[in-house]
């Protein structure tokens, strides 16, 4: 009953915002005259989502299926790589000042030199950047947790006389999901925003993108603020699998503390 | 990484970072040489790049492109390189608006949200879930304002929706690391703060700013990237012309008749980001006084601190 | 039966020329089969680093240590310690149980017998309920215990402890040195206990070493009284006069230091 009663507690703060947002934007909209071009009100735009569903759901799933792709290979190779430079130390001096500098630029802007490469009739392209995109933080944290060792846990093993690998087995690798999971977290939220944005580049007009820029082509605003909302659900629908994966993996983080 | 590393690490990583970009120069030309032309298929679908001239040109003519004219036989030659630089810095120009409109709007808004609890609360997790979805997608209705938008007397100007888009990008991570940073001091100090009689504003001067300059420098390189990334998507999906998103699509679809050329303004797109990142950490290394504060815990610097991370480290005392 | 540990002469150095920390020098002590030994003094006297000796967690710089009549090295290999630090160490992602089986499972013991002897051990320290919860449902005192559990889990003739309670507040401590004080009389293991505190020293050992820094070596031993160690003993007259010895041991050398 507790756990239900701070629950609410936490969420009823974002979700009165969210209402009352919705509702002053509404309102807004109706008080200020404004032009759909410039802010459609909320009441249509959930008609157009509603109106076009089909055309939105065919969208997203070509849109999802470039992110889906895009993120396994991603956290696969970003998930071995760790691993591999977690035993040589030449391949982690070699990534990490790369995956630094690779934060600091858009990935994204090579889809055009990948769209010649393959040709810009494949779905390859786009899931390549979505790969790229996912591999680095997926990486980055995974190598990270592979590095750290509890002190304490590292004399024990030692007192124990196990041998290198034994201590990655039993410590390392288990002590390093949480960081894994951190980096899947933001990869899987990447992978959406980056197949997204990867689609602006031409090529194939299945996805969200070219059908908000079409939309907005048309002039039907509502219609493209509603793509909008459909992206920004697909979004969220990758964050949320990846937490639950999350939750699934590590059951022992789900159990609170005793007093 | 808010610590800088001495001076001999740093050295270090640099050197390593030319290693790896050669590296990876020479996989590309290995690749071009070892793999066949029309590259490799499994039954319709390419899986493996073409290695032809055309879609793969070498290392050294991407690097010849800089030189080229821009139009060939055009009077007053201006080169590639000359193009692109002159679009990188228009591009950098409006997404340092936008990175400075944003940063100081999130700070101001994680301010309220460390002063006024309930805002906190119905805010941060709306912040925390905006890094998580592709408002990137708002860009080219953003962009339909187009000049026919009047705000507070001053008209829309195109470039004004890059650099919303890019504020927009850069707005949220400076709050959740802001927040964060403001929040950090632990519940000794802020006590003894209170033993002084210290007023609110005092407290954030004296206290939570200082220990917020770890947390914040890692946001705000995550908030430039961001900012460079947005405005160039943002010109890619508006056509904005001048910015480097123009251009890169301009070359691109040149591309069959100078393949190489669409790299030279990815190259600056990509110098652009550096130089974004770069500025923060010359920030960084101007606020050196502040480096004593221990590293926050075991978050990823290059992202967005959403949720809980793990901490590894409780600080018990050995004897 | 032959004696549990037999260090001698052995000194143990950090560094080189001028910067050198002289951590032990030239240590000699013998702890008899099933004898509690406590190793007290100030910090830096070099108690915790010996005990890292006599555990082969780090190599002596001069002389010898002989565990179970094996040299260290032998004697980690063959499992004949348990080790109990102050922080339990214990693995997030395992259940209790599977903490205690540890050492076990790392040295190719059959799962039946692991679980029995899991079982028998959390019997031991009382925990026999929180066989299958995680520790960080577990409060520090209890988290302590598993350690506890999980060092004695190969049945070693002797327990290395490094400051297992110094995280824990007084009652708790207490508790827990009455609690250790039974599982040691029902194993009979030889204890080699590391401690910041005269009264928990006294009331765990039968020989109370004291040592003292700079360089790090043993200044006194004191012996405690065979008396039954139950609460009446915290209370009683041979107690205070063992922790008054103590303390001048350790006074009279931080006094001349």
């Amino acid at each position: 009953m507790r756990r239900l009663r701070s629950a609410w507690s936490a969420a009823w703060p974002p979700l009165a915002f969210g209402v009352a947002f919705l509702a002053l934007w509404e309102a807004f909209v109706d008080w200020r005259d404004v032009e759909p071009f410039v802010l459609p009100k909320p009441s249509v735009i959930w008609e157009q989502l509603t109106e076009n569903l089909d055309i939105i759901t065919r969208a997203m799933w070509a849109t999802a299926q470039n992110a889906l792709v895009g993120l396994a290979i991603g956290v696969v190779a970003g998930l071995l790589m760790a691993i591999l430079a977690a035993r040589l130390r030449t391949l982690d001096e070699l990534l990490t000042p790369l995956s630094a500098a690779v934060a600091a630029i858009p990935i994204v802007a090579l889809t055009p030199v990948l769209n010649t490469m393959f040709s810009t009739t494949s779905s390859i392209p786009r899931r390549l950047i979505v790969a790229i995109v996912v591999f680095f933080p997926v990486f980055v944290n995974t190598a990270r947790g592979l590095r750290r060792i509890e002190p304490v846990h590292a004399e024990l093993m030692r007192s124990y006389a196990a041998g290198p690998w034994t201590t990655t087995r039993m410590v390392r690798l288990p002590g390093a999901l949480p960081f894994f999971f951190t980096g899947l977290r933001i990869a899987s939220s990447t992978a959406v925003i980056a197949a997204i944005v990867s689609e602006y580049f031409g090529g194939l007009q299945k996805g969200l993108g070219p059908a908000i820029t079409s939309a907005a082509a048309a002039s039907a605003y509502p219609r493209a603020w509603a793509i909008v909302v459909a992206a920004i659900a697909l979004g969220l629908v990758f964050y949320l699998a990846a937490v639950a994966a999350e939750w699934l993996a590590m059951p022992w983080r789900r159990l609170s503390v005793a007093p | 990484m808010s610590a800088l590393l001495p001076r001999a690490a740093q050295v270090k990583r640099a050197a390593w970072l030319l290693v790896a970009i050669l590296g990876l120069c020479v996989l590309w030309e290995l690749y071009k040489l070892l793999m066949p032309d029309d590259g490799v298929s499994i039954g319709d679908t390419l899986v493996l790049p073409r290695t032809d001239d055309a879609s793969m040109p070498h290392i050294s003519e991407i690097i010849g492109t800089f030189d080229d004219p821009e139009v060939a036989g055009a009077a007053q030659a201006s080169t590639v390189g000359s193009a692109v630089s002159s679009a990188a810095w228009y591009s950098l120009r409006l997404a340092a608006a936008g990175f400075l409109f944003g940063s100081l709007v999130g700070f101001a808004l994680a301010l309220l949200m460390q002063r006024v609890r309930i805002a906190e609360r119905a805010l941060m997790p709306w912040a925390v879930l905006s890094q998580t979805v592709p408002l990137i997608a708002l860009a080219p209705l953003v962009y339909g304002w187009g000049a026919n938008l009047t705000l507070f007397g001053l008209d829309w100007q195109p470039w004004m929706s890059v650099s919303i888009i890019s504020a927009y990008l850069a707005f949220v991570p400076v709050t959740v690391g802001a927040l964060r940073g403001l929040q950090s001091p632990p519940a000794v100090q802020t006590e003894l703060l209170a033993c002084y009689a210290a007023s609110w504003w005092q407290t954030v001067l004296r206290l939570r700013l200082p220990a917020a300059v770890p947390y914040l420098i890692p946001a705000l390189k995550l908030a430039a990237a961001s900012a460079v990334i947005g405005a160039i998507v943002a010109e890619i999906s508006t056509g904005l012309a001048g910015g480097i998103g123009r251009l890169i699509i301009t070359y691109a679809q040149q591309a069959t008749g100078d393949p190489a050329r669409v790299y030279a303004p990815i190259i600056g797109a990509a110098v652009m980001g550096i130089v974004a990142v770069g500025s923060i950490t010359l920030l960084d290394i101007g606020l050196r006084r502040f480096q004593g504060i221990p590293e926050p815990s075991a978050e990823p610097d290059i992202a967005g601190s959403v949720g809980g991370g793990p901490v590894l480290r409780p600080w018990r005392s050995r004897a | 039966m032959s004696d549990a540990i037999t260090i001698a002469g052995v000194s143990k150095r950090f560094g080189s020329g001028a910067t050198a920390v002289h951590a032990l020098e030239s240590v000699d002590l013998v702890v008899g089969p099933g004898e509690f030994v406590s190793l007290i003094g100030p910090s830096g006297c070099g108690k915790s680093t010996l005990l890292r000796i006599i555990a082969d967690l780090i190599p002596p710089t001069q002389g010898t240590v002989v565990v179970a009549d094996k040299p260290v090295g032998t004697a980690r290999l063959d499992q004949e310690y348990g080790i109990a630090f102050q922080q339990a160490g214990l693995l997030e992602w395992r259940s209790v149980r599977a903490n205690i089986e540890l050492p076990l499972q790392l040295h190719g013991v059959g799962r039946a017998e692991r679980r029995a002897r899991a079982m028998e051990l959390l019997e031991l320290v009382g925990l026999e309920e929180f066989a299958d919860h995680h520790p960080s449902q577990l409060s520090g005192g209890m988290q302590q215990r598993v350690a506890i559990a999980r060092a004695l889990a190969p049945r070693p003739a002797l327990l290395l402890m490094d400051e297992p309670f110094g995280a824990l507040d007084e009652m708790t401590r207490e508790r827990m040195q009455a609690e250790l004080i039974r599982i040691c009389a029902e194993t009979s293991a030889a204890v080699v206990f590391v401690t910041h505190s005269i009264p928990e020293a006294v009331f765990l050992s039968r020989r109370v070493v004291v040592m003292s820094p700079r360089p790090g070596r043993i200044t006194a031993t004191v012996e405690v009284p065979d008396v039954v160690r139950n609460e009446d003993f915290r209370e009683d007259e041979r107690f205070y006069a063992a922790v008054t010895e103590v303390r001048e041991a350790l006074r009279g050398r931080l006094a001349a230091a």
